[in-house]
């Protein structure tokens, strides 16, 4: 009798090189496309000048080469960290909770975020201290507590009813801190264009200096939910199950979770509060791709950081002068998409 | 083999299983039968190191606190009365999540898991389901990949809650004559189990629970008496014993 095949799918060879190709013809094209037009065959000879020893003439001009690599590669690198990590922490997030409906902002990350960007545009601002730097500290110091808040009352019951429980904690903290960030808001309605803004996502401003800040996060956070991709298949035996099978079901649930949130919180100071792509990626590859986390996470991540370049040209092409918030495009593209994704995949598992 | 000296299982106040104290040995099968809510799963989980417990559980007469959670798994395979199926993930992929135990932690599997595996699926005849999605098989194909995936786990003791709970008759028998076979293999069986019947005609030894502590224990022919099911089933039943074995058969009251 012959053996079976006994084979774990994990991303596959045609999958990971759609993503790749995906991934690579959306930046091209964030890159490429703007009210400056420059070709892609440009942008590639003026990459590969900085490369040593191949002696590749820089092709653009001062203002062009300071449109490419001063105003849209920084911007294009940011939305594809950010992309990517959203969409991998809520890829993550799904597994770890056993919920389809998890997003990365689960566990009040976005609130605390928006809570700590309010205070410091109005009161670091009012008070002239402010630097390039404190509204992002100050959203990624609001994330990382809100989440400890969450993770502590979600605890307090017990191992037990520990997954339920921190999804409600993190729906009471979403709640208040939104009250409080309303409030403190409505107080000071000067400055209510800028903390709207923030709040709605976008990349105008970004800088290498953002990609600094945001990328370790991301790769560090990345790597360490890309190698816990079999312990998310794992997890989605349950508890029980994933414990009888050897695995610490609390301490890979806490790091996976740990990971997940530092990445978004980072994601979140430099970018805002970008709705649906943890959502929407992680599930179109389930559809189209296969629902274990082995391809799920590693496809996530590639497949997030394109979408959100797409999107964010998008926002920048389609009003020009004037920019959408991205968040408008991701659940404007995203919705309708993924309508068609989960129609046309129905029924084929 | 697998043994526990005065298990005391506790739910807040309550205890679940008081005082339990068994051995079961290579190549045996034993049944924890009782009413609902007797202790049987709550025993069935200590002894997987699911629940926590006082006394001793000694698994081939190592003390199992002191193994920790992976040396536990590579000796004892738990399957829940009700496992978690995920419905995309194929037979295969199921089946070789078994093999956790013997994986590193970030790891991935080698050559010798996926031959584990392989051979987990020959031996409960699931080679033509590999590619199958689990959500695509009947209930009695199902149950057989979550003993297929316990297999792959390659522990000397197979702990099974309720094993044939939702299957009609006849796959009843199927499964647990697989697991019979199993068992003839060398494993340590245990199981709990509703069906009194199927529980004398397979296990060899029958221990009988109520609230938590242990009534009565030996062959089918002690255990399965009319009086000792009146008294803790509070059933009306009719015990028919012959050379096929001993028969609970339920009567109107």
């Amino acid at each position: 009798m012959p053996t079976p095949r006994v084979e774990a799918r994990g991303v596959g060879l045609r999958a990971g090189l759609v993503a790749v190709a995906f991934l690579v013809v959306s930046l091209a094209i964030g890159l490429a496309v703007g009210p400056v037009h420059i070709g892609v065959g440009a942008i590639l000879r003026s990459a590969l000048s900085y490369v040593p020893f191949l002696h590749v003439n820089q092709p653009l001009g001062a203002v062009d080469h300071a449109v490419l690599w001063q105003l849209r590669a920084p911007r294009v690198a940011l939305a594809a960290l950010v992309g990517g990590m959203l969409a991998v922490a809520g890829a993550s997030y799904q597994g770890v909770f056993r919920n389809p409906l998890c997003d990365p902002y689960l566990l009040g990350v976005a609130g605390g975020a928006g809570l700590g960007a309010t205070l410091a545009i109005i009161y670091a601002s009012a008070a002239a201290t402010g630097s390039t730097w404190t509204v992002p500290l100050a959203a990624f110091a609001g994330a990382i507590a809100a989440v400890v808040v969450t993770y502590a009352l979600g605890r307090s019951v017990g191992a037990t009813y520990m997954t339920g429980a921190l999804i409600l904690a993190g729906v009471t903290m979403a709640t208040f801190t939104a009250a409080v960030q309303t409030f403190v808001q409505q107080q000071h309605t000067q400055q209510l264009q800028n903390v709207y803004s923030w709040l709605l996502g976008g990349f105008s401003t970004a800088t290498w200096h953002d990609v600094a800040i945001c990328a370790p996060y991301v790769a560090v956070s990345s790597l360490a939910l890309v190698l816990h991709r079999r312990v998310l298949d794992v997890l989605s035996l349950g508890d029980d199950e994933a414990a009888s099978l050897g695995i610490d079901v609390g301490r890979a649930r806490l790091t996976i979770v740990v990971a997940a949130t530092l990445g978004t919180a980072a994601a979140v100071s430099v970018s805002g509060l970008i709705a649906f792509v943890g959502i929407i990626v992680p599930h179109t590859i389930r559809l189209l791709m296969s629902t274990s986390y082995r391809a799920v996470v590693p496809l996530s991540l590639i497949a997030g950081a394109g979408f959100l370049v797409l999107a964010d040209v998008v926002a920048r092409t389609v009003l020009s002068p004037a920019e959408l918030p991205i968040g408008v495009v991701t659940a404007f593209l995203g919705a309708p998409f993924f309508a068609i994704v989960l129609r046309t995949s129905r029924g084929a598992r | 083999m697998i043994e526990t000296r005065n298990l005391l299982v506790r739910f807040g106040p309550v205890a679940a299983v008081c005082g339990l104290s068994l051995r079961a040995e290579a190549g045996g099968w034993t049944a924890l039968i009782g009413p609902n809510g007797a202790g049987k799963t709550s025993a069935l989980r200590a002894l997987a190191g699911l629940a926590p417990y006082e006394g001793d559980v000694l698994i081939d007469g190592r003390d199992a606190r002191r193994l920790g959670r992976r040396a536990v798994a590579r000796l004892v395979a738990f399957v829940p009365q009700k496992p978690e199926t995920p419905p995309a993930l194929t037979v295969a992929e199921y089946v070789l999540l078994g093999r956790t135990p013997h994986i590193r932690y970030l790891g991935g599997e080698g050559r010798h898991d996926r031959e584990a595996a392989a051979q987990a699926l020959l031996r409960l005849e699931l080679e033509r389901f590999a590619e199958r999605p689990l959500g695509s098989l009947s209930g009695g194909e199902l149950q057989r990949a979550v003993l297929a995936r316990a297999l792959a786990q390659e522990a000397p003791v197979l702990l099974l809650d309720e094993p044939t709970t939702a299957l009609d008759l006849g796959r009843q028998q199927l499964v647990l004559e697989l697991v019979d076979t199993l068992r003839r293999d060398g494993l340590t069986v245990v199981t709990t189990m509703h069906d009194l019947t199927l529980a004398g005609q397979y296990a060899e030894r029958l221990i009988l629970l109520d609230e938590g502590s242990v009534v009565a224990e030996g062959t089918a022919a002690e255990v399965l008496s009319a009086p000792n099911v009146a008294e803790y089933y509070g059933a009306n039943v009719r015990v028919v014993e012959d050379q096929g074995g001993v028969f609970v058969l339920p009567v109107r009251r």
